[in-house]
């Protein structure tokens, strides 16, 4: 942590981290307490008056069944985009472990949507989906399903951001599984092959074994990715709609603030965000410093 | 490989082929709908090929408005975007390498405390501290200025760490020769430590510029003035219009600008992004 040798004491270090310090106290730390604080306020109607309730909020919160069923749409839309997304990122990962030529292009032309905004990602897959004038929404017209329209449709709805957020996270997922395999030695590939294994049998018993810290560590790496980053796609594709069916957790806690004004149940469901999030980043950790080496 | 499977490998490469296909097919579309008139954009079957107006809709976008945007041009708003992602990832770097400077070559009271204080950002993200933060920043008089666009954002847990880890590689007799040599802590890390450090700054910066480049919800709260819009924020409302239907050869052509500048980075600089994507990440 420290270094053997360093510098004697003096007001230097504090110069040092203070502006970093500053920044995190004002802009973080303050308002997380603020949040907490507010949390277990209850405000009037008209906002003139607030009292002390303790927990109501959160209580109120956990038999709110629109609450409820924002949490199970937020996990059933989390592990989507990442069963989606990484599955398509590790079959195109084991496919470029396997071709010698052409490795570093490939590689090049799946990273960059990476760079793509969320809210820009929206726009894309809306404008292709759009039902009047979307080539995938034509391209369904002709196959004969011609109700296709993701602003009415729940499901729909729900398919589209699911896509819109896994496709942007691919090039993530390929990367790291790319890598997890070249780290595989060689050496216990040609064993197999040479004990008569074929190229599917030494994927499903060697490469995906000791692929699991990998598709682990990106499992957490997706969902926090789709619990918090995914706003912007929300909020650009359907605005939590329609009738609530893409509403994620993180879209109401804005939604509740800002358009709502309901302050009170909106620091009570950003501490219960804190939590996972602090519960996420811990796993994290932990299997971090669990790292398997190859 | 292990084996000559000619079928196989022709496989691979087809199933690669495909994916790349399916990757880039929303840019090609975003491309061609950006290159054709308003008139051919309301006709089913929208083009698959590019269209003769591209260099048109691109100097309309880049000096007029878009939309129910029409009050300050994509120009301005590039020109937002870059301010904010600048500011973000060059204020990320410099307050991050200070802080870490201090926690691995100092040892003063509260080390640890500040250390851990620094930690706790990484579990706060903007999204779970909306309004607080949102009136702290009005509070200060922060809205609708880089200053409050940036500022918030630029605590960085990952980057600090990401440095604390750099300089512990650094041999300790790099510091000794230096102080030898008559160097105080200022002109250690001006002279050695920042420089040796400089393809990390280098992979975080790729990282951290796309990170600003591509803020959303922040500069949503922070910008009611349309001068402050950010491009990518902007793309939103554009979709949203009111009565008639959206010129979509004009916001594909905003949707085009947008990803342009953090692609260009990725694509150019690949080998420092991976390298910032792989070691911040811990």
């Amino acid at each position: 942590m420290l270094k053997r040798v360093h510098f004697p004491p003096s007001v230097l270090p504090y110069l040092l981290v203070a502006p970093q310090v500053a920044i995190t106290i004002v802009f973080f730390i303050w308002p997380a307490s603020q949040a907490l604080y507010q949390s277990l306020l209850l405000e009037d109607a008209f906002g003139l008056s607030t009292k002390f309730v303790w927990f109501e909020n959160f209580t109120a919160l956990f038999s709110d069944d629109q609450y409820l069923d924002a949490f199970k749409r937020t996990f059933v839309f989390s592990l989507s985009v990442a069963v989606v997304s990484m599955s398509a990122a590790l079959l195109l990962a084991v496919m470029a472990d396997r071709v010698i030529k052409g490795t570093t292009a490939y590689r090049t032309l799946l990273i960059w949507p990476y760079a793509v905004a969320p809210a820009v990602a929206g726009a894309l897959w809306m404008f292709l989906f759009d039902p009047t004038l979307g080539i995938v929404a034509y391209v369904f017209d002709m196959l004969g399903y011609t109700s296709w329209n993701f602003r009415l449709n729940g499901n729909e709805a729900m398919v589209l951001v699911v896509l819109a957020a896994a496709w942007k996270q691919i090039s993530y997922n390929f990367l790291f599984f790319l890598a997890g395999m070249q780290a595989i030695p060689k050496s216990l590939i040609e064993a197999a092959a040479i004990d008569g294994a074929g190229p599917g049998r030494r994927f499903w018993t060697i490469v995906f074994p000791l692929l699991s810290p990998t598709t682990f560590f990106l499992l957490v790496i997706n969902m926090v990715y789709a619990f918090f980053e995914t706003f912007g796609i929300i909020h650009a594709v359907t605005k939590g709609g329609p009738a609530k069916a893409t509403e994620i957790l993180v879209f109401k806690v804005y939604n509740d603030g800002f358009v709502g004004l309901d302050l009170g149940s909106s620091a009570a469901q950003s501490v219960i965000l804190m939590a996972i999030v602090i519960g996420l980043t811990v796993i994290q950790f932990r299997y971090i410093e669990r790292k398997v080496e190859y | 490989m292990v084996e000559n499977r000619p079928l196989l490998t022709l496989f691979s490469h087809l199933v690669l082929i495909l994916g790349v296909l399916v990757v880039a097919f929303p840019i090609w579309i975003t491309f061609v709908a950006s290159s054709h008139d308003a008139v051919r954009m309301t006709q089913v079957p929208l083009p698959l090929l590019p269209g003769s107006h591209f260099f048109d809709n691109l100097w309309q976008a880049l000096t007029e408005g878009v939309g129910n945007v029409k009050e300050v041009s994509v120009g301005t708003m590039l020109l937002n975007s870059l301010a904010m992602a600048l500011m973000i990832s060059i204020g990320k770097i410099a307050i991050s390498l200070l802080s870490a400077y201090a926690i691995v070559y100092f040892r003063f009271p509260f080390r640890m405390g500040f250390f851990w204080m620094i930690f706790i950002t990484l579990m706060l993200p903007v999204e779970v501290r909306i309004l607080p933060t949102f009136k702290v920043v009005a509070d200060l008089g922060m809205l609708n200025n880089y200053w409050g666009l940036s500022i918030p954002l630029i605590a960085s847990a990952t980057a600090t760490f990401m440095f604390r880890q750099v300089f512990l590689t650094i041999p300790d007799e790099l510091l000794e020769a230096a102080r030898i040599d008559g160097a105080g802590p200022l002109r250690f890390f001006a002279d050695i430590l920042v420089p040796m450090s400089r393809t990390n700054i280098a992979a975080l910066f790729v990282i951290m510029f796309i990170y600003g480049w591509n803020q959303y919800l922040w500069p949503l709260l922070i910008t009611q003035d349309k001068d402050m819009y950010t491009i990518v924020m902007s793309i939103k409302q554009m979709t949203e219009a009111s009565e008639e239907s959206p010129e979509w050869h004009m916001i594909m052509m905003t949707t085009l600008l947008a990803m342009i500048p953090p692609v260009v980075v990725v694509v150019t600089m690949q080998k420092l992004f991976v390298k910032g994507l792989t070691e911040t990440e811990k």
